[in-house]
C-alpha cells in the first residue's frame, strides 16, 4: 500500500521527473519541494536555525507549485538555504502563505535550472492530488 | 503516442509525420535521421513532444527534428521550428532555459606528440583556470552598469576588456552580439543571478575539453578554419548560466497569462508563447537577446581563461602555444532570419532548441573567410568519444532553415546512468584511455557517461546522408573538465 504522501522519481532522458502525491495542496508542495531537494543531492547544516517568510499569488494549482518551487530555488542560489520544516497554508483562490525553517546548504550535487510546466496537472484522485514535475537540469 | 508505422519514409534519412496525423497540427513534422536512430527514440517522447510542437500558431514549412533528438519539455531537443512574421508566435520553451547554450572551437600549431607530456598540466591548468561546478562564482565581476554593457554588447565587452581579438568576434556566431537587446526587459532577479556567474563553465552537460584532430574529411575547409590533424584544439560548452534560466523561467510565467489573452490553445503549458509583433514577444525577444549576448561574452571570457592555461603550461617549452578562434555556435536561440519557403522569400523567427545553425556557402552572415566552404558546425560527443567539426550546405538551407544536429543526443535517462555507472570509475576508465578528467562531482560525471549518449558518428552520419552538413574533421578527446 502506498504512503498517504510521498515523491518518486521517473526516467526521464535528459531532465528529471519527480512524481509527488499527497492528501492536499499544502502537503503536495511540500513533498514537491523536499523530492526537490533530493534530487538535487541536497544537504543542509545541521542546526535549523534560519527561517524563511513566503506569501505568493497563482492562478491555479498549476501555477502555484511552479512558483513555489522557482521561488525556493531563488533562494537556494542567493542565499544559499534550504528548507526541511515547512508550514503553509493554501486558501480557495490559491493565495499562499508558508513559514520555512531550514539552514546554510552544506552540498548540493546538482543544479537545477528551472521547474517547468511540461505536461504538468494536478489531478484529483480518490487518495488526494497527484503530479508529475519535469526539472529543467 | 507516434509508433514508426505512422511515419512516411521520404528517404533513408528523411521520415515525415503527416499533417493528417492530429487534427490540431498546423504543419508536418520532418524528422532527419536513420530508421536504427528512429527506433532508438522510440523509447521516449520525443516525437510527441514534435507534434505537440508543430501545434503552435504561425508556423510555417515543417517542424524539424534532427537525429541527435531526445525528449526535453515543451519541444524536443533536437528541434527546430520556423514561425512567420509578423504574427507568428515566439515561444520561450521553444529555446530553452540555456539561452544561447552553445560552443566554441579553438584550433592550435600544437601537435600531440609535443603536447602529450604537458597534457596532464593542461587539464590542471584549465580548471584552475575556468570556474567549473555547482554554485561556481565567474571569474569576472560586474557592476550592474557593465552587465548592461554586457547584455548590448556581447563578445565586443570582453573586447573593450581586452579579453578577445576582432578575429574572435569575426568568427563567432552574429559576430558574438545579437542586435536589440533591451536590458530594460531582463528581471532584477536575472541580473541578480547573472552578475556574478559570468566567466564560469557552470555544471551539467557543459565542458571544456582538450581534443586531438584525429582526421580530416576536407582539407579545403578544415585549412581555411585552421585546423590540421595531429594538432590539439579546444572545446568550450556552455551558455547563459542563471541568467538566461531566469530570463525564460520569467517568460514562460508571463505568458502562462498571454496565451489566454490571445486566445492560444496549448497540448502542453510549457509551450507557451506570444505573437513576435505582440508587446508581449516583443518584450522576450528584447530579453532573450540580452541572454544570448551574455552567453557570447561568456564563452569568449572562458577561451581567454583557456588562452591564459595554455601560455601558463607550454610557454617556453612549445614554439606556439596560440589558440585560433575556428567559431563559436549557438545551439538554444530565436533568430529572426530570411529563408526560401515553398518557393517563398519569408522572413521567420527560426526556434533552435539543441540545434545548430548551419547556412551554406554563399550567407552573407558568414565572415569573409568561410563563404566559400559554408558555415562551420561544432558537434561535440559525449567525453570519451569523438567530436565532429561539418560545415552548412545549400541544402540545409532549402531542407531545414538552415539547421543541424548540435550533439550525440541523450539516450539514457540521467536516473538510469547513475544506476549503471559508478562516477569514480568511469573516471578511471577514461583516464586508462588517456583521457584526463577534473569533475566537480563524481555522481554528475556518472550522468554524464559516454553510455549514456548516442553514437555521435551515427548522427553525423545521418545528418551527411541527408546533406544538411559536410564533414570537416572529427576529433578525439585528450581532457575534459566538467564542473
Amino acid at each position: 500500500m502506498w504512503p498517504e504522501f510521498g515523491f518518486r522519481e521517473h526516467a526521464h532522458t535528459a531532465d528529471w521527473e519527480l512524481e509527488v502525491w499527497a492528501p492536499d495542496l499544502p502537503i503536495l508542495l511540500e513533498q514537491a519541494a523536499h523530492g526537490m531537494y533530493v534530487l538535487s543531492g541536497m544537504q543542509l547544516q545541521a542546526d535549523s536555525s534560519r527561517k524563511h517568510s513566503m506569501t505568493l499569488h497563482a492562478a491555479d494549482a498549476e501555477s502555484l507549485l511552479v512558483r513555489f518551487l522557482s521561488e525556493l530555488l531563488w533562494v537556494e542560489q542567493d542565499q544559499h538555504l534550504g528548507f526541511d520544516d515547512f508550514s503553509i497554508t493554501v486558501d480557495d483562490n490559491y493565495n499562499l502563505r508558508a513559514e520555512l525553517r531550514g539552514s546554510t546548504i552544506a552540498n548540493l550535487d546538482k543544479e537545477i535550472k528551472a521547474v517547468t510546466y511540461h505536461n504538468l496537472v494536478v489531478q484529483t484522485t480518490s487518495q488526494g492530488l497527484h503530479v508529475n514535475i519535469v526539472f529543467d537540469v | 503516442m507516434v509508433t514508426l508505422q505512422d511515419l512516411k519514409r521520404i528517404s533513408d534519412y528523411e521520415w515525415e509525420i503527416p499533417k493528417s496525423f492530429r487534427p490540431d497540427m498546423r504543419v508536418p513534422v520532418r524528422l532527419f535521421a536513420t530508421r536504427r536512430l528512429l527506433e532508438g527514440v522510440m523509447k521516449d517522447k520525443s516525437l510527441e513532444q514534435a507534434v505537440n510542437a508543430a501545434t503552435l500558431p504561425g508556423l510555417v514549412g515543417h517542424v524539424i527534428v534532427m537525429p541527435d533528438m531526445h525528449q526535453g519539455y515543451g519541444f524536443p531537443i533536437g528541434g527546430v521550428a520556423a514561425t512567420r512574421l509578423p504574427d507568428g508566435v515566439i515561444s520561450p520553451g521553444g529555446i530553452g532555459y540555456d539561452i544561447n547554450c552553445g560552443v566554441r572551437l579553438l584550433g592550435s600549431q600544437i601537435s600531440l606528440d609535443v603536447a602529450r607530456p604537458h597534457l596532464e598540466d593542461l587539464a590542471t591548468a584549465l580548471n584552475h583556470y575556468c570556474p567549473s561546478g555547482v554554485g561556481e562564482k565567474g571569474s569576472v565581476r560586474t557592476s550592474e552598469a557593465e552587465l548592461e554593457a554586457v547584455c548590448r554588447q556581447g563578445s565586443r565587452w570582453a573586447l573593450k576588456q581586452g579579453m578577445a581579438s576582432e578575429a574572435d568576434l569575426r568568427r563567432t556566431e552574429e559576430s558574438g552580439c545579437v542586435e536589440g537587446a533591451d536590458p530594460t526587459k531582463v528581471s532584477v532577479r536575472a541580473r541578480q543571478r547573472g552578475r556574478p556567474q559570468l566567466g564560469s563553465l557552470g555544471a551539467g552537460n557543459h565542458f571544456i575539453e582538450v581534443d586531438l584532430v584525429e582526421q580530416i574529411f576536407d582539407s579545403q575547409a578544415a585549412s581555411v578554419m585552421g585546423l590540421e590533424q595531429g594538432l590539439l584544439a579546444v572545446q568550450i560548452h556552455c551558455g547563459s548560466r542563471g541568467f538566461g534560466h531566469q530570463i525564460c523561467t520569467d517568460y514562460v510565467e508571463e505568458f502562462q497569462g498571454a496565451v489566454h489573452r490571445f486566445g492560444i490553445h496549448l497540448v502542453d503549458r510549457e509551450l507557451v508563447c506570444a505573437p513576435l509583433s505582440s508587446p508581449e514577444g516583443q518584450n522576450y525577444l528584447g530579453a532573450m537577446r540580452c541572454a544570448a549576448n551574455y552567453a557570447f561574452a561568456n564563452r569568449q571570457i572562458l577561451a581567454n581563461s583557456a588562452r591564459k592555461a595554455f601560455e601558463q603550461v607550454l610557454a617556453g617549452k612549445v614554439k606556439d602555444w596560440h589558440l585560433h578562434q575556428v567559431y563559436d555556435i549557438c545551439h538554444n536561440m530565436g533568430k529572426i532570419e530570411t529563408h526560401i519557403i515553398d518557393g517563398e522569400r519569408m522572413k521567420v523567427c527560426v526556434h533552435r532548441k539543441g540545434a545548430t545553425r548551419a547556412f551554406g556557402p554563399g550567407a552573407p552572415e558568414l565572415p569573409d573567410e568561410y563563404k566559400s566552404i559554408g558555415q562551420p558546425v561544432l558537434v561535440p560527443g559525449s567525453m570519451g568519444t569523438a567530436s565532429w567539426v561539418l560545415v552548412g550546405t545549400a541544402a540545409s538551407m532549402e531542407q531545414s532553415f538552415g539547421s543541424t544536429c548540435h550533439g550525440a543526443g541523450r539516450l539514457m535517462s540521467r536516473h538510469e546512468a547513475k544506476r549503471n555507472v559508478r562516477g569514480e570509475k568511469l573516471r578511471q576508465d577514461l583516464e586508462a584511455e588517456g583521457i584526463h578528467i577534473r569533475a566537480g562531482s563524481m555522481a554528475g560525471l556518472a550522468e554524464e557517461a559516454p553510455q549514456a549518449y548516442k553514437d555521435v558518428d551515427q548522427v553525423v552520419e545521418a545528418v551527411v546522408g541527408c546533406g544538411i552538413a559536410r564533414k570537416v574533421a572529427r576529433l578525439r578527446p585528450l581532457a575534459v573538465i566538467k564542473g
